[in-house]
């Protein structure tokens, strides 16, 4: 078979199937139960760390970051 | 002895370039070897100054914000720059006298467009994205950037390319691919500085101290990664010569057509989308002091604008040689396109709610909310324009230069602007902006601007698109193409009144961005034990 026809044959079918599920796969993942939490962890994520890396010198900061901000 | 390796090759770049360009067989080429042999000279002098010098240890313990610094200014200058062709070919565009017959050849209309284009898009988009990548990356990460000097090599790379690709343009040195103006040496340089880039940015993920990659960092990826795939295939071509800037391209026919809208349009999707919602999921959360609305939202944002855009390219091709089953395809994902975006504007608004109060007393806030109004309005009008009966109309027309701009505008230029009045305070340790006051000024003299610069593109536009189908009882048409840039007359000069208006903006933030580093008061440094909040 010309590598032009079952390129295209492979890629509107099996390929095109792989990408829908792939992508209906990572909308279930986003909504699977727990994500929240970590989620939230992530969205406040931003508001440290700004001034300097994480590292050795932040032990006092350290305590703050398990309480992450609750901005609303 | 890894200084002498480094001296040794820009040794022989130089040496290379100088024979290069005594063989040169053309201006441009000529041009663009004197640049790299001048660029690797200065780094050559700079280095040698240095050789043998203890290197003082790069601490880990501090963020590498001087590449952010330097880009911070380049983006400003740079927009400046392009804003100001900007101005200068609509005004060519009203009173053609403007195209000088003694700068006939190099400052005509046809030689400052893709000047203009560039400039804008990838010398102010391109440096505003560089620099708020590595600043961004590096907070979300909570670690130091990657790769020690490249960062810089990245910065000052991204300037040679466009002080080559910028004077390529004025010389007549073009591939004539939208977007992709620059020529098979310029094309080379930036494959080397993006692929540098991109280590650097992937460098500093894999090395970051939390857990989670923030959203803003998908974006950033995502906008290298495929920047980079689309720059490659695009760019496609065999020079005729190593001793001159013309090259012939591997593709042709309808196949060169749709590649180079696949480049086209996910530039505007990947370089002018993905990369700017980076800055917005990082700039709007920070501004407003509260987290993204929701971020759940912001993942699917992600992952569906990544798997339509890449297919919306054939609606630049509507009614070409190219098959129908591609166009109607392009159009249905461009329509599809509509609602991951909207999504993602609904993301950054509802990101004030409960504080929408700072839209009155935060001009920032001001513009990037007003940024991510014109991202929504955009890419409605993106996806009407593709549907096949609306595009037989707004095709071809000015309409589509008034959704550009309301696009680049509107939703890059606005939310550039914001990230950069979040962040020089920042990076020069300053307590705030010099003028509030001023701020005001340009965010009322950007959006003036831009209502007029969208509205007079709006009405002429639809006018040349009816005049140019307009048909009388016979079926013969009604009105020459001359008749129609006649009566295009005033809309051009009301939108050379929206472009100075917003040119005078960005020198307005300039003088403010200056004064704020040289004369706002020191930022004090926190107190070592901060209290539990």
């Amino acid at each position: 078979m010309e590598t032009y026809t079952w390129l295209r044959a492979f890629a509107d079918s099996w390929h095109l199937l792989f990408m829908f599920c792939f992508f209906i796969g990572v909308f279930i993942y986003i909504l699977r139960p727990g994500a929240s939490k970590v989620h939230d962890e992530t969205a406040n994520m931003i508001f440290r760390n700004d001034d300097k890396p994480e590292g050795a010198d932040t032990a006092s900061r350290k305590a703050a970051h398990n309480e992450p901000k609750e901005a609303r | 002895m890894w200084d002498y390796v480094k001296l040794a090759v820009l040794g022989l770049v130089v040496v290379v370039a100088a024979i290069a360009a005594n063989m040169a067989r053309d201006l441009p080429y000529l041009v663009h070897m004197l640049a790299i042999m001048l660029a690797a000279a200065i780094t050559f002098i700079w280095l040698i100054r240095r050789a043998g010098d203890p290197v003082p240890a790069a601490n880990p313990n501090e963020y590498m914000d001087g590449p952010v610094r330097y880009g911070v200014v380049a983006t400003a200058f740079w927009g400046v720059v392009g804003f100001l062709v900007g101005v200068v070919i609509a005004l060519q565009l009203a009173w053609p006298e403007l195209n000088f017959q003694w700068a006939q050849g190099y400052l005509n209309f046809g030689r400052l467009r893709p000047l203009h284009t560039s400039a804008v898009i990838f010398a102010f988009g391109g440096n505003a994205l560089i620099a708020t990548a590595f600043y961004v990356v590096q907070r979300t990460s909570a670690a130091r950037l990657w790769g020690g000097g490249l960062a810089w090599f990245v910065f000052w790379g991204y300037q040679l390319f466009i002080v080559m690709a910028a004077t390529g343009y004025v010389l007549g040195s073009t591939q004539g691919n939208e977007y992709a103006e620059p020529e098979w040496l310029t094309d080379l340089w930036l494959t080397i500085v993006w692929v540098a880039f991109l280590l650097v940015y992937m460098g500093t993920v894999i090395k970051r101290r939390e857990p989670h990659i923030y959203v803003a960092n998908w974006f950033y990826m995502a906008f290298i990664v495929t920047v980079a795939m689309l720059h490659l295939v695009n760019n496609l071509a065999i020079p005729v010569s190593v001793f001159g800037s013309k090259s012939i391209p591997v593709w042709s026919g309808v196949q060169s057509a749709m590649i180079q809208w696949w480049y086209g349009h996910n530039a505007v999707g990947f370089f002018l989308t993905a990369g700017f919602l980076g800055m917005m999921y990082y700039f709007i959360p920070k501004q407003a002091e509260r987290p993204v609305y929701s971020y759940k939202l912001s993942i699917m944002h992600f992952w569906a604008l990544i798997f339509l855009y890449i297919w919306a390219g054939p609606h630049h091709l509507h009614y070409t040689a190219l098959p129908d089953w591609a166009q109607t395809l392009g159009m249905t994902f461009s329509i599809m396109l509509w609602m991951p975006s909207w999504g993602g504007m609904i993301n950054g608004l509802m990101t004030l709610s409960g504080a929408w109060d700072k839209l009155r007393t935060d001009p920032i806030i001001r513009m990037m909310v007003v940024a991510v109004g014109f991202y929504g309005m955009a890419t409605f009008e993106g996806p009407m324009m593709s549907i096949k009966a609306v595009n037989s109309l707004s095709h071809y027309t000015d309409w589509t230069i008034g959704h550009v701009h309301s696009g680049a505008l509107g939703w890059n230029g606005m939310i550039t602007f914001g990230a950069l009045y979040y962040l020089v305070p920042k990076l020069w340790q300053r307590e705030g902006l010099y003028s509030l006051k001023l701020v005001s000024w340009h965010f009322w003299l950007a959006t003036i601007g831009i209502v007029l610069y969208a509205a007079s593109m709006w009405v002429t536009g639809i006018m040349e698109g009816l005049m140019w189908r307009e048909v009388d009882a016979q079926g013969f048409l009604v009105n020459s193409f001359a008749d129609t840039v006649a009566a295009k007359f005033p809309m051009y000069v009301v939108r050379s009144l929206g472009g100075l208006m917003f040119l005078l903006g960005a020198i307005i933030m300039c003088y403010n961005l200056w004064k704020t580093v040289t004369s706002s008061p020191e930022r004090k440094p926190a107190a070592a034990a901060v209290p539990a909040e």
